[in-house]
């Protein structure tokens, strides 16, 4: 079916294994978006229970996808491009390492002043600036597309006309790519950064499929996303169940819609732009449920899913996900004052689709490997590392940005990384007078973004880790 | 209490514009009402007609300097711009669309309320796509459903509409 707002370059047609069957497939595609496209939807099974376990996050974060790729166990396959030939298993439950010792692998070696991982708006930004006053980058992140989740929101955004409001998050990501292109940063794709042994400097181990890659970085901006919320409820790993990051990427940047109907859960303003981009794809969208008593979305996305008929239901939330192999229904049912289920009210859905849509975590692996200083901060949804203002972290040399420093939306994600990259590079000598007038700017901005009701809660959880940072950064 | 994700009535009330703005000429109106970071309308507007003295304060129409040019309705990340022409009897609703297909002029579609209902079946007078893909869509209503149409939906094939 053709969609309203994007056209798929799904390049060469490819065909792979898969369990002794041919499966054809794009090679624009993941792995496990060929085999979701091929209506295999269980990729593998639970260790203990053997529940079959299917597409969720489509970012390489869940493991939900780990499949034995050409021998190689736990592969993430949702971040794994499909090549002609190659063999995919499902693992019963567990991988099993290859008999043969691996081939020596050919470490490769770089020498930067700043290495920006994870390459989402935060980090294109704070690539953009800091290439700009002349710092040597790079830039590694682990999808197969750089872009972070812009690549997937084909909605307008919003913000002020500095900061690309009324464009699309797909072409915002176009934007940021080719002014990023005609600077000098090198380009790491497919590659994850496992560990960074900081000291004087930085001593980043970064994971690609080539072999293991050090970078010795003079400052690193983190800048690695999060991780979309599991919410507990009986069947909540059957395949069927997605976040909404993860269909989104399914719909929008492999052009796969893996159901005919859904429900949502969440009427944040992600469960709302989802309901209306299903829609746009043809999906039935049954319902969005809402455990509070009011929507915590914007009410002009509210409304235009209403227009088009979407029902959203408050004080009701997901009883059960239906089915045996995959999601056949949704069960719902009303909460009280005190969000308990009142018995009797339950409904069903028939929906082969059941989309989360609950919340995000940062993603915080990095900088806390490297022994920086972190809280709890629910306002920022959940543990971030303590940054000042200017994203400074308690590790030496260290920023982070985006939502890995508290999740908040793409447009704050593209003006933290410009005070981080632009911080970063005045550090480190390169024209601080430029730098300064790039920082003032892009907190200006953000002041102003963050002026209305809706961004009360963030501030109040950033003024705390802003505080927090007096005393461990000084 | 009013329907969730629908405009309350009392809000509604103060952003439509009295029936002598919209008598035979086509006026914005500008269905956003929170306080949300988002000043597209205002500096699209070619006329200054959209006036938002903050980036959080909510848009207000200056009917009398809007011109109808509609690049507001297209340009609205949140879709929350639609025009209103009255016209005797009848009423022109211009609304925000992104979906396949776009239907044509003479084409006859549903006119959907504010909470999907099918409230008239109605002639489309006129469609333009922007460049970045969204249309907006006018159909001719009866004049009394002009503040309550806000949607469309292409009539289902063999359905009689
Ligand atoms: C459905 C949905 C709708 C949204 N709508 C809007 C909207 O309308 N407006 C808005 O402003 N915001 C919106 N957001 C929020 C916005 O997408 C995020 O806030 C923003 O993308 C955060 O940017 P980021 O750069 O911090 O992270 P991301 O965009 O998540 O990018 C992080 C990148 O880091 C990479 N990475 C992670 N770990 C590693 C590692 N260890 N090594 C290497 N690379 C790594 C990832 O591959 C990824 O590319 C939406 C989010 C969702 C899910
Ligand atoms: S319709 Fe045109 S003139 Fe009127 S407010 Fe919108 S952009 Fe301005
Ligand atoms: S452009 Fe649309 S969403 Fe943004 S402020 Fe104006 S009316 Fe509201
Ligand atoms: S890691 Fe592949 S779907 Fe989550």
């Amino acid at each position: 079916m053709a969609h309203p707002i994007l056209e798929f370059d799904r390049g060469r047609e490819v065909e792979f294994n898969f369990e002794g069957r041919r499966i054809r497939a794009f090679e624009s595609e993941s792995i496990a978006a060929a085999l979701v496209a091929e209506g295999i939807l269980t990729l593998g099974w639970s260790p203990k229970r053997r529940r079959p376990r299917g597409f969720f996050c489509g970012i390489g974060k869940c493991s939900s996808c780990l499949m034995t790729v050409d021998g190689v166990p736990n592969v993430r396959t949702c971040i794994t491009p499909v090549r002609d030939g190659v063999e995919v298993r499902r693992q019963r439950p567990l991988g099993e390492l290859p008999k043969a010792p691996p081939p020596e692998a050919k470490a490769g070696e770089l020498d930067v002043d700043l290495l920006v991982i994870g390459g989402g708006p935060a980090g294109l930004s704070a690539a953009i600036e800091a290439s700009r006053l002349g710092a040597r980058v790079a830039i590694a992140d682990e999808n197969v597309r750089p872009g972070g989740q812009l690549i997937k929101q084909t909605h307008k955004f919003f913000g002020s006309r500095e900061n690309y409001a009324g464009v699309r998050g797909i072409e915002i990501a176009r934007i940021l790519l080719r002014e990023l292109d005609g600077l000098s940063a090198t380009w790491l794709t497919r590659a994850t950064v496992i560990a960074d042994y900081a000291g004087r400097s930085h001593d980043v181990v970064v994971s690609t499929p080539e072999g293991p890659w050090r970078i010795r970085a003079d400052a690193v901006v983190v800048s690695t996303g999060a991780t979309e919320n599991m919410i507990p409820f009986p069947n909540n790993d059957l395949p069927g169940v997605m976040g909404a990051g993860g269909l989104q990427t399914l719909m929008h940047v492999f052009g796969v819609v893996p159901g005919e109907s859904a429900l949502i859960v969440g009427a944040g303003n992600v469960g709302l732009i989802l309901a209306y981009q299903l829609l746009q794809a043809g999906v039935d969208v049954k319902a969005i449920v809402e455990i509070m008593p009011k929507i915590g979305g914007y009410a002009v996305h509210a409304a235009k899913v209403r227009r088009m008929g979407v029902p959203i239901l408050l004080r009701h939330t997901l009883r059960r996900a239906v089915g045996r192999e995959r999601v056949e229904g949704a069960e719902i049912v009303r909460v009280d004052e005190s969000f308990r289920p009142i018995e009797g009210t339950e409904e069903r859905f028939d929906v082969d689709m059941i989309v989360l849509a609950v919340g995000l975590t940062p993603s915080t692996e990095v900088p806390r490997q490297a022994g920086a200083a972190w809280d709890y901060v629910p306002e920022l949804g959940g543990p971030v590392p303590i940054h000042d203002p200017y994203l400074r972290t308690s590790v030496e040399g260290m920023y982070v940005a985006g939502d890995s420093s508290g999740i908040e939306e793409a447009t704050t994600a593209m003006l933290e990384g410009r005070v981080a990259g632009a911080h970063a590079a005045a550090e480190l000598g390169l024209r601080p007078d430029r730098a300064e007038g790039v920082i003032k700017e892009a907190l200006r901005q953000l002041e102003s973004f963050r002026s209305g009701p809706f961004s009360a809660k963030v501030v109040r959880g950033k003024q705390r880790v802003w505080e927090r940072a007096r005393e461990v950064i000084g | 209490m009013s329907e969730p994700g629908v405009i309350p009535e009392d809000v509604l009330a103060e952003l439509l514009p009295p029936d002598e703005k919209a008598e035979g000429r086509a006026v914005a109106v500008i269905e956003c009402h929170e306080e949300i970071p988002c000043d597209t309308c205002r500096w699209v507007c070619p006329v200054k007609a959209v006036i938002k003295p903050a980036i959080t304060t909510p848009p207000r129409c200056d009917w009398d300097a809007c011109i109808g040019c509609g690049t507001c309705v297209l340009a609205c990340p949140g879709l929350a711009i639609f025009m209103v022409k009255l016209d005797g009897e009848w009423a022109e609703v211009s609304v925000p669309y992104e979906f396949l297909p776009v239907p044509k002029r003479g084409e006859v579609v549903w006119a959907l309320d504010r909470v999907g209902r099918r409230v008239a079946t109605a002639e489309v007078v006129r469609a333009v796509t922007s460049k970045d893909r969204t249309s907006m869509v006018t159909i001719r209503v009866p004049r009394g459903l002009a503040h309550s149409v806000r949607a469309i939906l292409p009539p289902e094939e063999g359905t009689e509409g």
